[in-house]
């Protein structure tokens, strides 16, 4: 594969710039910043008042306390870990940058790489405030997970990389015209992973499709905690082991739609 | 040591098809280092496709494109630090200003004392008062100089330039030639320039290659070709190209 030859040869210091380029457009952009927190908020607030309204009436939400907004935290972590990557991607788009990038010596790995960081600085930027408001609201403190929520992240944000580099790769070898699977494509996640129900729910047959996708083990084991306070550590090395091929599978497309981009030309005129 | 190995640029039966089309139909060419060549041709010729070749953006259907010794785009991570291009199909990002524009792209490069060079470029070029202003904010011209500022951060030893003076003054586009020319002798840089400015390609150039859907249509010197088409200028050597006229025909 002719993107091959550069896999060893990774720098630091090319990571670093491309970071600094999105960093100077973030920081120079108050609707950007906005933006990163504004929906979680919202999401956060609607989920959480639902469950307070829910727990008054219900045996069962009253004890699982957490359930529904623990979810809603958990998939924005993986959906915006997801837009995060994407969107830093599409940026290079819209400003017409990618003929800059792609000529100049930035290897695929590092222009990954920096997209991760960026992925995550994002994620931050939105995912801390609206974790604290979470806990001002609702009382509900998502830190109180400890070592499960580092599970958890890791887990989900592997995977919300694991799209993003396959949407790059579809919008390299397609344009702009692949622009509107960057905004969507996580929401086939939503109700095959189980966010806000368990996986018994599902058809039988659906089962199978579900477990296959690690997502489904966090918020498994969110319930878990949740509900029965146990943490799962089987489910999340489960996960663990389904992340890494999806990201191996995710990075192998990737490069074979870039390898198809250089064939039919479309990475200098990366328009619609 | 074989020609296609001291050649800056080396193009042999290079051949790109997309699925109907045929963009470029087994060209070859070889560029000295330190020259400079103009790429002539219309609309669909297929300059921007051999240039895209060159530069490792473009997978040939056929035939071998060998930029500094390398053969691209398979082995195009051994020269990508000595070339560098501009284009009227790239912009960099608008929000950021052209000092961290160019800070960025020097820290791709892998350039040393990367603030020295940009203040010499910013020297050099015109753009000290526009340093800290965002890149989308500058003129046409301003913007020109910016990309020059880029392409020329790494000290390029192949500049390809596609259209480098499109939609500027006289004035300013000029000014961007006489730039050109002196970075050139000053870094002994192999420089392929495709354009329409026939009047540009005269100034700049001392080997013409005119290209016609997508083959090689003449390719000499600017006073050869003149000589040959019994022409004033470039511009009615192009239109005889372009119009079909043999230069036999065209002398009479």
């Amino acid at each position: 594969m002719s993107d091959t030859d550069s896999g060893l040869d990774f720098s630091l210091n090319r990571v670093a710039a491309m970071v600094r380029r999105y960093w100077y457009l973030l920081s120079s952009s108050w609707p950007r910043i906005l933006d990163l927190v504004y929906w979680p908020t919202v999401q956060m607030l609607m989920w959480g008042f639902l469950q307070l309204y829910v727990a008054q009436n219900a045996g069962f939400f009253a004890r699982a306390g957490g359930v529904f907004i623990g979810s809603v935290l958990l998939w924005d972590i993986l959906f915006r870990g997801q837009l995060g990557f994407s969107i830093s991607f599409l940026e290079e788009m819209y400003a017409r940058n990618l003929g800059n990038i792609m000529m100049s010596p930035l290897r695929p790995v590092e222009f990954i790489s920096a997209l991760m960081i960026m992925s995550i600085v994002r994620l931050s930027i939105g995912m801390v405030p609206v974790s604290l408001l979470a806990i001002a609201f609702f009382g509900f403190n998502l830190w109180s997970f400890g070592l499960a929520l580092a599970a958890f992240f890791a887990n989900l944000i592997l995977t919300s990389w694991s799209v993003g580099i396959f949407v790059a790769g579809l919008l390299l070898r397609n344009g702009l015209g692949a622009e509107s699977m960057a905004w969507t494509i996580m929401f086939l996640f939503l109700p095959l992973t189980c966010v806000y129900y368990p996986v018994a729910v599902l058809p039988h047959w659906l089962q199978y499709v579900a477990w296959s996708l690690p997502p489904t083990y966090v918020f498994e084991g969110m319930r878990a905690l949740l509900i029965d306070h146990v943490f799962r550590g089987d489910l999340m090395i489960e996960a663990l082991a389904f992340n890494m091929v999806l990201f191996a599978a995710a990075s192998l497309a990737f490069l074979k739609l870039l390898q198809s981009a250089r064939e039919q030309g479309s990475l200098l005129q990366a328009g619609e | 040591m074989d020609a296609q190995a001291s050649s800056a640029i080396a193009v042999d039966s290079l051949v790109k098809r997309y699925k109907t089309a045929t963009a470029v139909d087994g060209i070859s060419f070889r560029l000295a280092p330190g020259s400079i060549t103009g790429l002539l041709g219309g609309n669909g010729a297929g300059k921007t496709t051999t240039i895209a070749m060159i530069m490792g953006l473009v997978t040939p259907t056929a035939g071998t494109v060998r930029v500094l010794g390398a053969e691209m785009p398979r082995e195009r991570y051994r020269v990508l630090h000595r070339m560098n291009f501009e284009s009227p199909y790239v912009d960099m990002p608008m929000r950021l200003s052209v000092r961290q524009n160019l800070s960025v792209f020097a820290q791709l490069y892998g350039v040393r004392d990367i603030d020295a060079r940009i203040a010499q470029l910013a020297a050099d070029l015109d753009l000290v008062e526009f340093l800290d202003r965002p890149t989308g904010k500058l003129s046409a011209g301003q913007k020109t100089r910016a990309s020059l500022a880029k392409s020329l951060l790494n000290r390029p030893e192949v500049l390809l330039l596609d259209e480098p003076t499109a939609s500027l003054d006289p004035d300013t586009a000029d000014w961007v030639r006489s730039r050109l020319e002196r970075y050139r002798r000053a870094h002994n840089a192999t420089v392929l320039l495709a354009s329409h400015n026939m009047t540009e390609v005269e100034r700049l150039c001392e080997r013409v290659i005119i290209m016609k859907r997508g083959r090689i249509e003449d390719d000499d010197t600017p006073e050869r070709l003149l000589a040959r088409y019994g022409r004033a200028t470039l511009e009615d050597v192009f239109l005889d190209v372009a119009r079909g006229r043999r230069h036999s025909e065209a002398a009479q």
